[in-house]
């Protein structure tokens, strides 16, 4: 058995007392002490009280999921602690708030118990109650032998983004300083683990896949964003509307999600590449939307990120339930295309290839995300921009519209993709149309057999040339193994993060699970020796997608449901049962 | 000045012959001409119902939306591309029955464009079902025992919502409505215009004639800024109905 260098950072406590901050701040220190680092928080849909835990996973080595078992617990409420005794690992250290946590599991005998009184240690020092959260950083940073300059300097540079004063900043800066020398002088803390880093130039970043789809948008040029919030989509639109005027891009909160995507399809016609962003409840909405961009042909990107279903689900939570409703939601039958990337530098390539896509194929696209991947911060190597383009597919210039005699723009093409004019263009004029329409554009009027026939092939054609575009199906691990992982999305991460410590053991993972690409997938599956289909939702949605499409049953299948992601140890422990 | 044939197709209207919307279209392209626009500049949405169908009959930038999403899909294009002139064309149904929180909300935001409804108080072209503006009592197919609801004013929601311009029109009084299209057109914000159009065919209480007796303009000296005195205005309603630009 191979052996993970990775540590865990946990803190606990109620809504409101800094935990996310807080955590952020630690993989953010992570990365410019050149350590790796995955932050994830858990939290429920209030403002105050309940508990929000956040959770970091460290390490010298590329870190792609987080976690379960904790090596650093901060337990600020008595929730935080009985909800995490569980992931305990056997020699973890332990700091509990003494005001706040009265009972401490003494059975628990390798796990040291450190109280800690916030209060009195604040008010000794003169530091106001919610800068709790920078004494634990201070703590903190001597379990990982931080340079206290950087935490300090990564504080400095995360208050300031948020227009924060200088004397906050200073108060923090001390807090975490009072919270260093307490930990080293009263508390005589060492750094108790080696994960010194190998690395020394750093062109890194941190990013959660949200930020990555925003960046990814700028980057495309993208001119319109217009959404309705929903967690966990919301802060899309947060980030988006921040830089909206830095960008060029008209950033648009509208009433609801039926005219968040009616709009962003109004803003495409007219010529901008144009996004709306929601989760599955706020897609449900959208779903009337989505048969307009396909019938009239209009170029869109559609963000869903996954939260559990059905109707209001969970919140805050996370699951990949969406993948059948995507795929097949509609009234008639249309060509559509879906991206999953599996973590933020994915969704960085996969934002910028879906708005190409869009523009090529003149259909909508949708980027696919959860919980999971829209919120986890993760250190990944900054974007290689050099090799990616931007490809607006078929949009007729001027001086191409004035040659044409007679402009058709659903004209009957071969590849089924016809060219745009764009409303404002001299002798392109033409009926965008959600009715059936004949090449001009114009409503079918009574029946028409042969129109609307060819019409229907004409949007199915698109579909011959599409794989070749989408990003291929992928093997990880050795070639021949016993047992094969399949998934997609969120799951590559804590299966990548297990098979570190696993042998015998591959990983195929479908980047782009909507339409599949059968050749790819069979030609990897065809040297397999035993299967399981790993899956965040109930049903298994993409192994019954393959077996739709693919000579093959899938039987065994390893599904979690329960509002969080998979961990790598619960994978492990999955791959060491079939041995 | 454009010539009025430019803007029109060759296509043929799918509306009963003497429709009051062919009044709406020569109103709406009388402005066009008249203001000087160029067809290629103008970018139409229409809903989904008889107004709607006109989306054949004009030669312009056009799209053919979904029932109820005129005003998001008109707004999203003027967004995206602030030199299109964006004219929305929808009936009742859509304006104020299923597409009602979107007229509320470019209301308040003021976004610049132009929403003209065809309003004949029916849905027509699904045979004649109540609509939200349907008076109380008036006994269509899906109000058998007559609507027992309070029919909508449309206008008062405009106004209270704080559209910038918000007129009523008479379908056949082209000349008049053809003024109000240019000045709701040059105006920058979201204007309504809201046209009494009698539907010939399904409707036998509100007639041409019953509009005729009833209609009358609104004179030069009306204060189109006191915003109080159109919320009054507007609900002038029975004997006497003023058309003309309220606010």
């Amino acid at each position: 058995m191979k052996q993970r260098k990775t540590f865990t950072w946990k803190i606990g406590g109620e809504a409101g007392q800094g935990q996310q901050v807080a955590g952020l701040i630690l993989g953010r220190t992570c990365l410019s002490s050149n350590l790796f680092s995955f932050i994830y928080s858990e939290y429920p849909s209030r403002l105050r009280g309940g508990l929000v835990t956040n959770q970091v996973s460290i390490s010298s080595e590329p870190v792609d999921a987080i976690s379960k078992k904790i090596d650093f617990l901060f337990a600020l409420s008595q929730p935080a602690l009985d909800s995490c005794k569980k992931d305990l690992n056997n020699n973890a250290l332990v700091f509990y708030d003494s005001n706040k946590v009265k009972e401490i599991d003494k059975s628990l005998k390798k796990i040291k118990f450190i109280p800690l009184s916030l209060r009195d240690l604040a008010k000794e020092n003169n530091i106001n109650a919610f800068m709790l959260n920078s004494l634990i950083l201070g703590i903190s940073s001597v379990l990982f032998d931080f340079d206290i300059k950087l935490l300090k300097g990564e504080i400095r540079g995360f208050l300031g983004e948020n227009n924060k004063s200088e004397d906050l900043i200073k108060s923090n800066e001390r807090a975490i300083q009072i919270g260093y020398e307490y930990a080293c002088k009263k508390l005589n803390l060492k750094s108790l683990f080696d994960i010194k880093s190998k690395l020394k130039s750093s062109k890194r970043i941190i990013l959660t896949g949200n930020e990555a789809v925003a960046q990814g948008s700028v980057f495309s040029k993208c001119g319109f964003y217009s959404a309705y919030p929903m967690t966990p989509a919301s802060s899309i639109l947060h980030i988006l509307a921040k830089q909206a005027k830095k960008n060029k891009m008209v950033v648009n909160h509208s009433e609801d999600e039926i005219a968040a995507i009616n709009m962003a399809i109004g803003a495409s016609w007219a010529g901008k590449r144009s996004m709306t962003g929601t989760s599955g409840g706020g897609f449900a909405l959208m779903s009337e939307g989505l048969n307009l961009s396909a019938m009239s042909e209009a170029p869109l990107v559609i963000v869903n990120s996954q939260r559990p279903g059905p109707a209001t689900g969970m919140a805050t939570w996370t699951e990949q339930g969406d993948l059948q409703y995507l795929a097949k939601v509609g009234y008639g039958d249309f060509p559509r295309i879906i991206l999953a990337p599996a973590d933020a530098e994915e969704s960085f390539y996969f934002t910028v290839l879906a708005f190409n896509l869009a523009d090529i194929y003149q259909m909508p696209v949708f980027l696919l995300l959860d919980k999971y991947i829209s919120e986890s911060h993760k250190v990944i190597s900054d974007f290689n921009l050099k090799n990616l383009k931007i490809n607006r597919g078929k949009i007729l210039t001027q001086e191409q519209l004035s040659k044409i005699k007679d402009y058709k723009r659903y004209s009957f093409s071969k590849d089924g993709v016809s060219p745009r004019s764009l409303p404002g263009q001299k002798n392109g004029i033409f009926l965008a149309n959600g009715n059936e329409h004949d090449e001009y554009g114009f409503s079918i009027d009574g029946f028409s057999s042969d129109l609307r026939k060819k019409q229907m092939e004409k949007r199915h054609a698109k579909l011959n040339n599409i794989s070749k575009d989408l990003p291929k199906p992928k093997l990880f691990g050795p070639s021949n193994t016993s047992l094969t992982l399949v998934g997609w999305g969120s799951v590559k991460g804590p299966v990548l993060e297990a098979m570190k410590e696993l042998n015998n053991v591959n990983y195929i993972h479908i980047p782009a699970p909507f339409p599949l690409d059968k050749n790819s997938l069979l030609e990897l599956l065809k040297n397999t020796k035993k299967t399981i289909v790993i899956e965040n939702n109930y049903k298994g949605q993409l192994a019954d997608l393959m077996q739709e499409v693919l000579p093959l049953r899938f039987k065994q299948r390893f599904n979690k449901y329960n509002g969080q992601q998979f961990f790598p140890e619960e994978i492990i422990e999955l791959v060491k049962k079939e041995f | 000045m454009t010539k009025q044939n430019n803007y029109i197709t060759s296509n043929k209207s799918s509306w009963c012959p003497g429709c009051s919307n062919f009044s709406i279209r020569a109103a709406l392209i009388r402005a066009f001409s008249e203001l000087n626009l160029k067809p290629h500049e103008i970018s139409m949405v229409f809903d989904i119902g008889c107004a709607g169908n006109s989306c054949v009959l004009y030669n312009v930038y056009g799209f053919h939306g979904l029932h109820g999403r005129t005003v998001p899909l008109a707004v999203g294009a003027k967004l995206a591309n602030n030199k299109l002139t964006v004219i929305g064309i929808a009936g009742d149904g859509g304006a104020y029955g299923e597409g009602l929180n979107h007229l509320v909300e470019a209301a308040r935001s003021d976004y610049n464009i132009t929403l003209i409804v065809s309003n004949n108080k029916l849905y027509s072209l699904t045979t004649g079902q109540a609509s939200p503006t349907s008076e109380r009592g008036t006994k269509t197919k899906s109000t058998p025992e007559g609507v027992n609801k309070t029919g909508l004013n449309p206008l008062l929601i405009a106004l209270s919502a704080g559209a910038g311009f918000v007129a009523r029109g008479y379908a056949d009084e082209v000349e008049h409505l053809s003024g109000i299209f240019k000045k709701a057109i040059n105006h920058k914000g979201f204007s309504l215009i809201d046209v009494l159009q009698p539907c010939i065919t399904l409707d036998k209480k509100n007639t041409r004639e019953w509009y005729q007796q009833r209609i009358y303009q609104l004179d030069d000296k009306w204060p189109v800024e006191d915003r109080n005195k159109a919320i009054i205005k507007v609900q002038e309603w029975g004997d006497k109905i003023p058309i003309g630009i309220f606010f």
